[in-house]
C-alpha cells in the first residue's frame, strides 16, 4: 500500500463516520465566523431552538463591513455611517452574546481579517479542520491544517453539529523547484500557478504546495500561496508542517504550552506526506521562470508577467476564448497587444487577507521610502490585516515612511479587496491591488482591478504605472 | 427546503465561461441579514444599468436590453443553462438564495465551482452537469426555439429535451436523497450525535491542545 498525503492524513484523523455512498462526517476542530456569512445560520439555530455544539471551537471577528477611515472607526459600531453595515456588525455582536461566542469586537486590537487572525492568535493550529463561511480559508492550510470555505447553511450545520458532511477530494501536488528571481514573492508564485493550471483547475482537487520555493518561503509567504488556492479552484490548499512552522506557532496566545506543547509538536512532525504518497495529479513549476506577475482581465488566470503585452483577441485558440479576452479587453478599457508596463493607475491598494502581513507591509514601505506616489495617482492606501499588524507596523514606523510617501494608512479590515465599505473604486479607475480577485465589479462597480504583490503594487505608486520591480 | 422531484420549466441563458458569485449577487446585497429577498438583484450589473443600491425598490431602474434574462421570451425561466465553472470565486450563499428566489431550480453546466455546487443542495436547487458539447447543443436549441423547455427528473437521473431525447446525469446519493425529500441537512446528523461524541472524547484525548479555551 502506497503512503499518504498530508490531506489523506488530516481527512482520516477526523473522519466520524463515512456513508455507504461515499459521503462522509468531518470533524470540524475550529469555525471562524465574521459579520457577512453567519446572520442566517445564527437565525436558523434560533428557529429550531438549536444551541452551538461546543460553543469553544467558535471565534468571531468582524472584518468586511468596518470601516478603515480612523475618525469613522473611533466611533466603534455606532460610529459606522452605512446603516446596513452597521445592523450587520451590530448583529454578529449580539449573536456572540446570545450563543456565548468569543468575539473580537470591532475596536479591539486583535480584531482584523479573520484569515489574518486566526494563525496570530494560535486560534489556527497545524493538524487542525478548520472552516469558514468565506473561501480564502484556504489560508489556514499553510499551517498545515485542512482549512477550507464554506457556505451559510454549513456554517449553521458545524455550529449545531461540530462536523460537516463531506465528500473526500483528489490529490494535487503543485511543486515549485528551485530558487526564486529577487524581487519575486509567494503573491507571483500563486499567480503563475493559477496561469497555468487556470481558475478551474484545482475544482475537486486538494492542492498540496510542495518543493523547495515553498519551503523558502516565510509562513506569511505560505498563507499568501494557501489564501489563493481558492483562486485555482481548489477549496483546499495545504503545506507541510517544518520548523519554520513549529517556530511561527510557538508562543502565540492561543498555542499549546508546557508539556502540551512538546505533545503537540511530537503530533505536528508527522503531517507532510509520505514519500511514496500518491497523487492524482502533479504540476511542476520552476521558480527561476516566474517573473513578478500583473493580471490584466478579469479572472485571476487573466495573468502575465510584467514584461508581457496583453493578449489579442484575434490569436486565440477558440471562439470561446476570443469571446472571453475580448470581453475582458473591454471591461478593462485595455488594447490588444499593450504592454502591461504601460497601464496607468488611478488607484493602488495594498491589504486583503493575501498580503496585509507584516511582511508584506516591510516589503511595500522598503519599495516606496524616500520617494512620492505619482501625481496621476488619486489614492493609495496602505490597510493592515489585524490591529496587531498595525502596531508591529508602527512600532518599526512603516505608517511614517508610507505616509511620508504620500500613501494613507488606515484602520484594518478587508477593506477595498471587496469594497463593503466606502473603500471602493470609481467607474472605469485602474487598481494595482494586493488582493485575490479582479472579478468585474470586484472593488466597486466598473472598477478595474490588477492583481500584484505588494511590491509591485507600491513601486506602481510611485511610477504612476506598472513596472518591473526587479530593476527597482 | 423544498423538496426537487420532477421539474418542467422553461429554460434561460447564461453564455459566458468563469461566471462568479460576484457577478451572480454584488457584494453591496451581502449586508443583509436575512436570506431571501436577493431575487431582484440577481446578476444586478448585468441585468441594469445603474448600480443598485440594498433596499432599493428595482421595478424603476433602467434595464440592460441586451441581457437575456431580461427578454420577454425568457420570463418564468426555471433552468438556467450555464458555461463552464459555474459559481466560481467566493462561497457567499446569497448565490444561491438570489438564483432561487428569482425563480430558478436547476442550473445546467459543462461544470460548477466546487464550494458553489455543493451551496445549491443546501437551497433546494439542483445543479446538473452535462457533457460540454450537449450543453452546447442545448444552447443552440434553446436560442433557435422560443419557449424551449426542459424536464428535469431527479429520481430518474435524467434530463429531457421537447423531443424526447433523454440525457442521464450524475448525483451523489446522499445529496439526492436530501433533496427528494427536503430534508433538513443538521437533522439527518444529530441522528449521530453518539457517534459524534465518541469521536470527540477521543480525539480530545489523543489532542488535548485542540480544545483549549479561547477566553
Ligand atoms: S480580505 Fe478580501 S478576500 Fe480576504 S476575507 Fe476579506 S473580503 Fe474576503
Amino acid at each position: 500500500m502506497s503512503g499518504q498525503t498530508l490531506y489523506d492524513k488530516l481527512w482520516q484523523s477526523h473522519l466520524v463516520l463515512e456513508r455507504d455512498d461515499g459521503s462522509a462526517l468531518i470533524y470540524i476542530d475550529r469555525q471562524l465566523i465574521h459579520e457577512v456569512t453567519s446572520p442566517q445560520a445564527f437565525e436558523g439555530l434560533r428557529l429550531s431552538g438549536r444551541r452551538p455544539w461546543r460553543t469553544e471551537a467558535n471565534l468571531a471577528v468582524p472584518d468586511h463591513n468596518v470601516p478603515t477611515v480612523k475618525d469613522e472607526r473611533d466611533g466603534g459600531i455606532d460610529g459606522i455611517v452605512d446603516p446596513v453595515s452597521r445592523l450587520q456588525v451590530r448583529t454578529l455582536d449580539d449573536n456572540c452574546k446570545d450563543f456565548d461566542i468569543v468575539e473580537f469586537e470591532i475596536n479591539d486590537r486583535r480584531q482584523g481579517i479573520v484569515h489574518v487572525v486566526g494563525p496570530e492568535q494560535g486560534a489556527t493550529l497545524p493538524g487542525m479542520t478548520i472552516v469558514c463561511g468565506d473561501s480564502h480559508t484556504s489560508t489556514h492550510g499553510a499551517l498545515g491544517a485542512l482549512a477550507h470555505g464554506i457556505g451559510t447553511s454549513e456554517v449553521e450545520h458545524v455550529l449545531a453539529t461540530q462536523c460537516l458532511v463531506q465528500q473526500k477530494m483528489k490529490n494535487m501536488l503543485v511543486r515549485v523547484d528551485g530558487k526564486l528571481q529577487p524581487g519575486v514573492t509567494a503573491k507571483d508564485v500563486v499567480l503563475a500557478i493559477i496561469g497555468e493550471i487556470g481558475t478551474a483547475g484545482g475544482t475537486g482537487y486538494a492542492i498540496e504546495f510542495g518543493g523547495e520555493v515553498i519551503g523558502d518561503l516565510s509562513m506569511e509567504g505560505r498563507m499568501t500561496v494557501c489564501n489563493m488556492a481558492i483562486e485555482a479552484g481548489a477549496r483546499a490548499g495545504m503545506i507541510a508542517v517544518d520548523q519554520k512552522t513549529i517556530d511561527y506557532v510557538e508562543g502565540r496566545t492561543y498555542a499549546p504550552k508546557g508539556e502540551q506543547w512538546e505533545r503537540a509538536v511530537a503530533a505536528w512532525r508527522e503531517l507532510h506526506s509520505d514519500a511514496d504518497a500518491v497523487f492524482d495529479r502533479v504540476v511542476a513549476l520552476k521558480g527561476e521562470d516566474i517573473k513578478p506577475q500583473v493580471t490584466w482581465g478579469t479572472s485571476p488566470e487573466m495573468v502575465l508577467p510584467v514584461d508581457g503585452n496583453v493578449p489579442d483577441p484575434a490569436n486565440a485558440a477558440s471562439a470561446a476564448e476570443r469571446d472571453a479576452i475580448s470581453r475582458a479587453l473591454q471591461y478593462m478599457g485595455l488594447s490588444a497587444g499593450q504592454a502591461i508596463t504601460d497601464i496607468k493607475l488611478d488607484k493602488v491598494f495594498i491589504g486583503s487577507c493575501t498580503n496585509s502581513r507584516i511582511e508584506d507591509l516591510r516589503a511595500a514601505a522598503a519599495v516606496v521610502k524616500g520617494k512620492r506616489v505619482a501625481g496621476s495617482v488619486k489614492l493609495a492606501m496602505v490597510v493592515p490585516g489585524s490591529g496587531a499588524v498595525k502596531e508591529q507596523a508602527e512600532a518599526e514606523g512603516l505608517h511614517e515612511v508610507f505616509t511620508a510617501a504620500g500613501l494613507e494608512w488606515r484602520e484594518p479590515g478587508c477593506s477595498m479587496c471587496l469594497a463593503m465599505n466606502s473603500d471602493k473604486l470609481g467607474a472605469g479607475e485602474h487598481c494595482a491591488s494586493t488582493s485575490n480577485r479582479n472579478f468585474e465589479g470586484r472593488q466597486g462597480f466598473g472598477g478595474r482591478t490588477h492583481l500584484v504583490s505588494p511590491q509591485m503594487a507600491a513601486a506602481a505608486a510611485i511610477a504612476g504605472h506598472f513596472v518591473d520591480v526587479r530593476d527597482w | 427546503m423544498q423538496a426537487f422531484t420532477v421539474l418542467q420549466g422553461l429554460v434561460a441563458p447564461m453564455d459566458r465561461a468563469n461566471v462568479d458569485t460576484d457577478l451572480i449577487i454584488p457584494k453591496q446585497f451581502l449586508k443583509s441579514i436575512k436570506r431571501s429577498g436577493f431575487g431582484p438583484n440577481l446578476f444586478d450589473e448585468l441585468r441594469y444599468l445603474d448600480q443598485g443600491e440594498p433596499g432599493q425598490d428595482c421595478s424603476g431602474r433602467p434595464v440592460n436590453e441586451d441581457f437575456p434574462l431580461n427578454h420577454a421570451r425568457y420570463q418564468g425561466a426555471s433552468v438556467l443553462l450555464a458555461r463552464d465553472n459555474f459559481g466560481c470565486g467566493s462561497s457567499r450563499e446569497h448565490a444561491p438564495w438570489a438564483l432561487e428566489d428569482y425563480g430558478f431550480r436547476c442550473l445546467i453546466a459543462p461544470s460548477f465551482a466546487d464550494i458553489f455546487y455543493n451551496n445549491c443542495f443546501k437551497n433546494g436547487i439542483l445543479p446538473i452537469v452535462l457533457d460540454a458539447a450537449i450543453v452546447d447543443r442545448l444552447f443552440g436549441e434553446m436560442y433557435a426555439n422560443e419557449g424551449y423547455e426542459l424536464t428535469v427528473d431527479l429520481p430518474a437521473q435524467e434530463v429531457r429535451t421537447p423531443s424526447g431525447e433523454a440525457m442521464a446525469f450524475e448525483v451523489d446519493a446522499f445529496r439526492k436523497h436530501c433533496l427528494l425529500n427536503g430534508l433538513d441537512d443538521i437533522g439527518l446528523t444529530l441522528e449521530h450525535a453518539e457517534a459524534i461524541r465518541d469521536f470527540e472524547g477521543r480525539w480530545r484525548e489523543q489532542s488535548p491542545w485542540l480544545f483549549g479555551s479561547l477566553r
